[in-house]
């Protein structure tokens, strides 16, 4: 057995990680709670977001937390018109011709990244990368600490956004029923292409906040999405309160795996927790009440 | 259209493809040719159970691989014969179909949901191979080299041609038969919409099952025909997310659901990627970014595939099929119960 302290560090490093996973989560529930379908260019959008944040950093000497104030921006724009101007026009508003088409689009940014970047694995270097907070029982690594402060903001933010503005309650409006929303007079293509981007803007701010502790390959993007699959099937397809205690959760449980496990069954547990979940309660722990 | 129409266009031209060999030795040719036509084979399965049943998985390495590694691992760790091993592996993959299918329809897995719960399963699988001393883990298996025509072993890469077309000839016949048999309408009734066959008596279950069994058999053929020509095998080719690409964008390309479709797919698409690799040798992925491109343009452009544009030139159609809004108002009122039904 591990000592208490040891534990408690394992739970507190697993919050962490659980935090940047909420991000990409939250832009996957997100998402899926408007338009019903999984994006499954969300791993893709995420590591074009984390060699954004590398390009930044090698090429204008941009520290990734000064960068986020220009990616996320960026992203979403991009996310607004990929479903604006190539993903809704192209499926002919049929669900599973929109699964496709995000299919098709991972494929090809993910292959496009290999072909610019080729599949070397490239990290940035910062002075803090190894700055940590001593709780006394163990040390907290600093840029990690931040990602988990800046997660929760974001998720914060993102439930403000969602419930005290025009836009926040255009986007459930559409999400609970799109006919209804259109003939109440809100343009559900443009609610669509908002909501694609705040899920990109989501995958943006993850990857600034790993970038100084984490690398980059042309797949990096896809371990996390499919952790993010788990979260957001776990919470509940489209709950956002699912979403973030289900990243925490999954964060913890992959600490305390790899703690007692090691490292390979660690993931293997994940996707036990995803495909038993999906098989005896596809509604997720939050999902029923949707 | 009688049968001997339906039948008669595709027979000639496997008949064709088989005369190649004949003529071309060029071991490069030969090898794009079993190459484009295991993968054919392998999207011949998913063509069933996603086209013909409507029943998109994202996952059909769970049972490429698992066909592979069954006729590989027959022969190299209990020396069966190798035709044995392969009938053996195909009838294993479909095991394998019969029981993912079995937990995810008896949970009522659709749409997102069942493209997710396959995709998990070929990780789980991949994550498995990759780690258990039985499939040999990350070295992978091999089998041994013994050139005899009853180890499934050929000198000449012809006799691989003309089995592969013989498999793929005999998919492509199994396909049409089931199109025009009642089961092929149980498939389509289950397709166009699932809840109003139920409620004609259809029993959905059965019918998906038999579409996910059948569809795993012919995708683990493909493995067990992959692993017989390579003799090698890991779990990243097995159980790797490409297969369960390729497999997936053939029958989009080519036309979704109908017999030819994946086959002219697979051959658009490995000579496209052929073509690519031709002129921009040396940049690493940019094949498959065609094929992502592809799939996009496919699904925006011509919804039926290389198959339906064929059909609309033919009738001199030039114009796009004006795709009607499929039942927008039944998928709006139950969108939340998608996966809990």
């Amino acid at each position: 057995m591990f000592a208490p302290d040891i534990i408690l560090a394992a739970v507190l490093n697993g919050l962490m990680t659980g935090s940047v996973y909420a991000l990409i989560a939250l832009g996957l529930t997100l998402v899926y709670g408007v338009l019903h379908i999984i994006n499954f260019a969300h791993g893709a959008t995420l590591t074009a977001a984390m060699f954004a944040v590398y390009v930044a950093h090698a090429v204008f000497k941009l520290d990734p937390y000064i960068a986020l104030f220009i990616v996320t921006p960026l992203f979403f724009g991009l996310g607004y018109g990929v479903q604006r101007f190539v993903i809704g026009p192209a499926s002919h508003g049929e669900d599973r011709n929109i699964l496709l088409v995000t299919l098709g689009l991972s494929i090809l940014i993910e292959n496009a990244m290999l072909a610019i970047f080729r599949s070397d694995t490239r990290s940035i270097d910062v002075p803090y990368a190894f700055s940590s907070i001593d709780l006394g029982f163990t040390f907290l690594a600093l840029p990690r600490v931040l990602a988990f402060g800046v997660a929760l903001l974001v998720a914060l933010l993102l439930g403000l956004l969602l419930t005290r503005t025009d836009t926040g309650k255009a986007i459930r409006a559409v999400a609970r029923e799109k006919t209804g929303a259109a003939l109440a007079g809100i343009d559900v293509a443009h609610i669509y292409a908002v909501t694609f981007g705040l899920g990109a803007a989501c995958v943006a701010i993850a990857a600034c906040l790993l970038m100084p502790t984490f690398y980059v390959t042309p797949r990096a993007g896809n371990a996390f999405v499919l952790v993010a699959f788990t979260i957001v099937v776990l919470g509940g397809m489209g709950s956002i309160p699912g979403a973030l205690l289900g990243a925490l959760f999954i964060g913890v449980v992959e600490s305390l795996c790899g703690l007692f496990f090691g490292e390979s069954l660690g993931q293997i547990g994940i996707f036990l927790i995803f495909i038993l979940v999906l098989l005896v309660r596809p509604t997720g722990l939050f999902g029923a009440r949707a | 259209m009688s049968t001997s129409r339906a039948f008669a266009p595709a027979l000639v031209l496997l008949l064709l493809a088989a005369l190649i060999p004949v003529f071309v030795t060029a071991n490069t040719v030969l090898n794009f040719i079993v190459f484009t036509l295991i993968i054919a084979l392998a999207a011949q399965g998913w063509n069933l159970l996603g086209g013909l049943c409507g029943q998109f998985s994202f996952g059909h390495a769970a049972f490429f691989g698992s066909g592979a590694y069954a006729a590989a691992l027959l022969q190299a760790r209990y020396g069966v014969n190798a035709w044995a091993a392969f009938t053996a592996a195909i009838a294993f993959a479909a095991l394998v179909g019969w029981i993912i299918g079995y937990l995810s329809f008896r949970s009522g897995l659709r749409g997102s949901y069942f493209a997710l719960v396959t995709l998990a399963f070929a990780e789980v699988f991949r994550i498995l191979a990759n780690a258990s001393a039985f499939t040999g883990g990350a070295a992978g298996t091999l089998i041994k080299l013994d050139i005899r025509p009853e180890n499934f072993q050929f000198a000449s890469r012809a006799a691989f041609v003309w089995i592969a077309l013989a498999l793929v000839g005999f998919t492509l016949l199994l396909t049409t038969a089931i199109t025009r048999s009642r089961l092929g309408a149980w498939f389509a009734a289950v397709r166009e919409n699932e809840d109003a066959a139920r409620a004609l008596g259809v029993d959905t279950l059965a019918v998906k099952l038999k579409a996910i069994t059948l569809s795993a058999g012919i995708t683990g053929a493909a493995g067990a025909l992959y692993v017989q020509y390579y003799l090698y095998l890991d779990a990243n080719i097995a159980y790797g997310s490409w297969i369960s690409i390729e497999a997936l964008i053939a029958p989009i390309i080519g036309g979704i659901g109908t017999p030819l479709g994946p086959i002219v797919g697979a051959v658009t698409l490995h000579g496209l990627g052929e073509l690519t690799k031709l002129f921009a040798s040396g940049i690493p992925g940019i094949d498959l970014v065609i094929y992502g491109a592809l799939l996009v343009t496919a699904i925006a452009f011509a919804p039926d595939g290389m198959m339906g544009l064929l059909k609309r030139l033919g009738r001199g159609q030039v114009t796009p099929r004006t795709t009607t809004p499929k039942t927008t108002a039944a998928k709006t009122t139950t969108p939340k119960t998608e996966g809990a039904a």
